[in-house]
C-alpha cells in the first residue's frame, strides 16, 4: 500500500536499510542502529511522508540471534494515511551495546514508550530526558521481558508471611504449584549463564 | 438550664432510689450474651473499604447496585478512610508494587478488622503467575474469606459476605479458623417465587411461574 515509503527510504539511506518486506500488507524496514534517528527525522520531516503519529514502540528479545534485541517502531501519518514499521537490532548476548538514539526530540509522545522499553527489555535510549523505570519499581533488578529473566523469579517489596505467622496453609496446594498444569507448561531453565540454558532456548522442542 | 438541672438532681436525690443490680444467675447470663450481642451488631454494620484495582471492580459495582443490593446486609456504606472501616474488600489483582500500599492500608484499620479477597486474583494471583503479581493477598495480610471466580458472580460474593457474617457472629474463636464456603440452597417453599434469570421468555410472566398460578386463582 505504501511501498513508496520503503522505496524512498532505500533511495535515501542505501545500505543502511538492511532489509525490507511487505508481508501481510505491513511495510517493514529494518535499519542500522547508527541511522535510527536520521531515518526517524526523515520520516517525520519529509513533506511527502509526514509521519506525525508514533503508534507504538516495543522491544523484542531473540536470544538465539546476534544482535539480540529488536526495537520496533510503528508509525502512522494522519495526513497521508499510510503506515510503516521500522525496526533496528542492537545488543549482544550480554546486552552490551543495547543502545539506540532516543526519538523523544522528534515525537515527544515516545517519552513513556521508550521508558517502557527500557524497563521491560533493558534497551537504553541515548539522549532520553528522563530514562527511569516506568512500570516496575526502582528496587527491581533486571528486565522482565528479556528471555533470560527467570520465569519464576519474583522480587517482593513486602516480605511474604510464613505459614507459622498465618496459622493456616497459604502456600499453593497440589495440584497447583510452580507448573500450574498450564498447556504451555513452563520449562525450568538454568539461569546461571551456562551453556545449558542457551542450548535449551535454541532447541525449543526438546526437554532439558 | 443550670437551675433546672440542679433542681432535677435534688429532686431525684430526695426520692428513694430503686436497686437495678441483679442477683445470682441472672448476672452471669447477662455477661455471656454480650459477645453475641456485639457480634450481631458488628455483622450487620460492616463499613467497607473498597480496594479496587482491576476488572473485578465492575462486578463489585453490580453487587452494590440495587439488583443485588448489598444494603440488605448493612455493608453498603463505603468509607474511603481505612480508619473508619471494618471490612477491607480487596477487589482485583495486586501487583508487587501495590503490596506495600495494601499492607499499610490494612495496618491503618482499627480492630476489629476483616479482609475479604474478591476474585481469583486477590485470592491466589489467578493466572498471573509472574514477576509482577502477588500470588494472593494472604501472602501480605491475614484474610478472612476467599471468593473464587473470574470475576465471581454477585451471588457468590453475597455467599462470601454471609460467611464472613457467620464468622463475625462466632466471635474470636471463629475468626482464627479459615473460612469454608458452605453450599447454600434456595428454600423449598420459595422456589416458585424465584426469578429464573437464565430463561428467556416471550411472556414476562413466564419468568415467575407463581404469577400464572395467582392469575388462575384470581379467575
Amino acid at each position: 500500500m505504501s511501498e513508496a515509503v520503503l522505496e524512498k527510504l532505500k533511495a535515501r539511506f542505501g545500505s543502511a536499510v538492511l532489509e525490507t518486506h511487505s508481508d501481510f500488507g505491513d511495510d517493514t524496514a529494518v535499519v542500522d542502529a547508527s541511522v535510527w534517528k536520521d531515518v526517524a527525522r526523515f520520516l517525520r520531516e519529509d513533506p511527502s511522508l509526514d509521519f506525525d503519529m508514533p503508534v507504538d514502540l516495543c522491544g523484542v528479545d531473540y536470544p538465539s540471534r546476534t544482535p539480540r534485541m529488536e526495537v520496533v517502531l510503528h508509525l502512522y501519518s494522519v495526513s497521508k494515511r499510510h503506515r510503516v514499521r521500522l525496526k533496528t537490532r542492537v545488543g549482544d548476548e550480554e546486552m552490551d551495546g543495547a543502545e539506540v538514539d532516543s526519538l523523544v526530540a522528534i515525537w515527544p509522545g515516545l517519552d513513556w514508550l521508550e521508558r517502557e522499553v527500557y524497563d521491560m527489555s533493558g534497551v537504553r535510549f541515548r539522549g532520553h530526558p528522563d530514562l527511569r523505570r516506568i512500570l516496575m519499581y526502582p528496587e527491581f533488578e533486571g528486565h522482565p521481558l528479556q528471555k533470560t529473566y527467570p520465569a519464576e523469579r519474583t522480587q517482593p517489596l513486602v516480605p511474604y508471611r510464613t505459614e507459622d505467622e498465618a496459622g493456616v496453609p497459604i502456600q499453593k496446594q497440589p495440584p497447583f504449584g510452580p507448573d500450574e498444569g498450564m498447556p504451555f507448561g513452563r520449562r525450568a531453565l538454568p539461569h546461571d549463564g551456562t551453556s545449558a540454558g542457551e542450548a535449551a532456548w535454541s532447541k525449543p522442542g526438546e526437554e532439558n | 438550664m443550670g437551675d433546672m438541672n440542679r433542681r432535677a438532681g435534688s429532686a431525684a436525690a430526695s426520692q428513694p432510689t430503686q436497686s437495678l443490680t441483679l442477683d445470682g444467675n441472672e448476672q452471669g447470663f447477662a455477661t455471656t450474651r454480650v459477645d453475641a450481642l456485639l457480634g450481631w451488631a458488628r455483622k450487620y454494620s460492616l463499613f467497607a473499604y473498597p480496594f479496587v484495582t482491576a476488572c473485578c471492580g465492575m462486578e463489585f459495582m453490580a453487587l452494590t447496585s440495587p439488583r443485588f443490593d448489598l444494603a440488605r446486609f448493612g455493608a453498603e456504606a463505603p468509607r474511603f478512610s481505612p480508619r473508619q472501616s471494618d471490612l477491607l474488600w480487596v477487589v482485583g489483582t495486586i501487583s508487587q508494587r501495590q503490596a506495600p500500599v495494601l499492607k499499610r492500608i490494612y495496618e491503618q484499620m482499627m480492630e476489629p478488622k476483616y479482609v475479604l479477597a474478591f476474585g481469583t486474583c486477590a485470592s491466589s494471583g489467578g493466572f498471573y503467575d509472574n514477576y509482577t503479581t502477588v500470588p494472593g493477598i494472604d501472602k501480605i495480610i491475614p484474610t478472612d474469606v476467599y471468593i473464587p471466580g473470574c470475576p465471581p458472580r454477585p451471588e457468590a460474593v453475597l455467599d462470601g459476605l454471609m460467611l464472613l457474617q457467620d464468622k463475625i457472629a462466632g466471635g474470636e474463636a471463629a475468626r482464627r479458623s479459615p473460612g469454608v464456603v458452605k453450599p447454600r440452597f434456595d428454600p423449598p417453599h420459595a422456589v416458585g417465587d424465584l426469578v429464573q434469570l437464565r430463561r428467556s421468555a416471550s411472556d414476562p410472566r413466564d419468568l415467575v411461574p407463581a404469577l400464572h398460578e395467582r392469575e388462575e386463582k384470581a379467575l
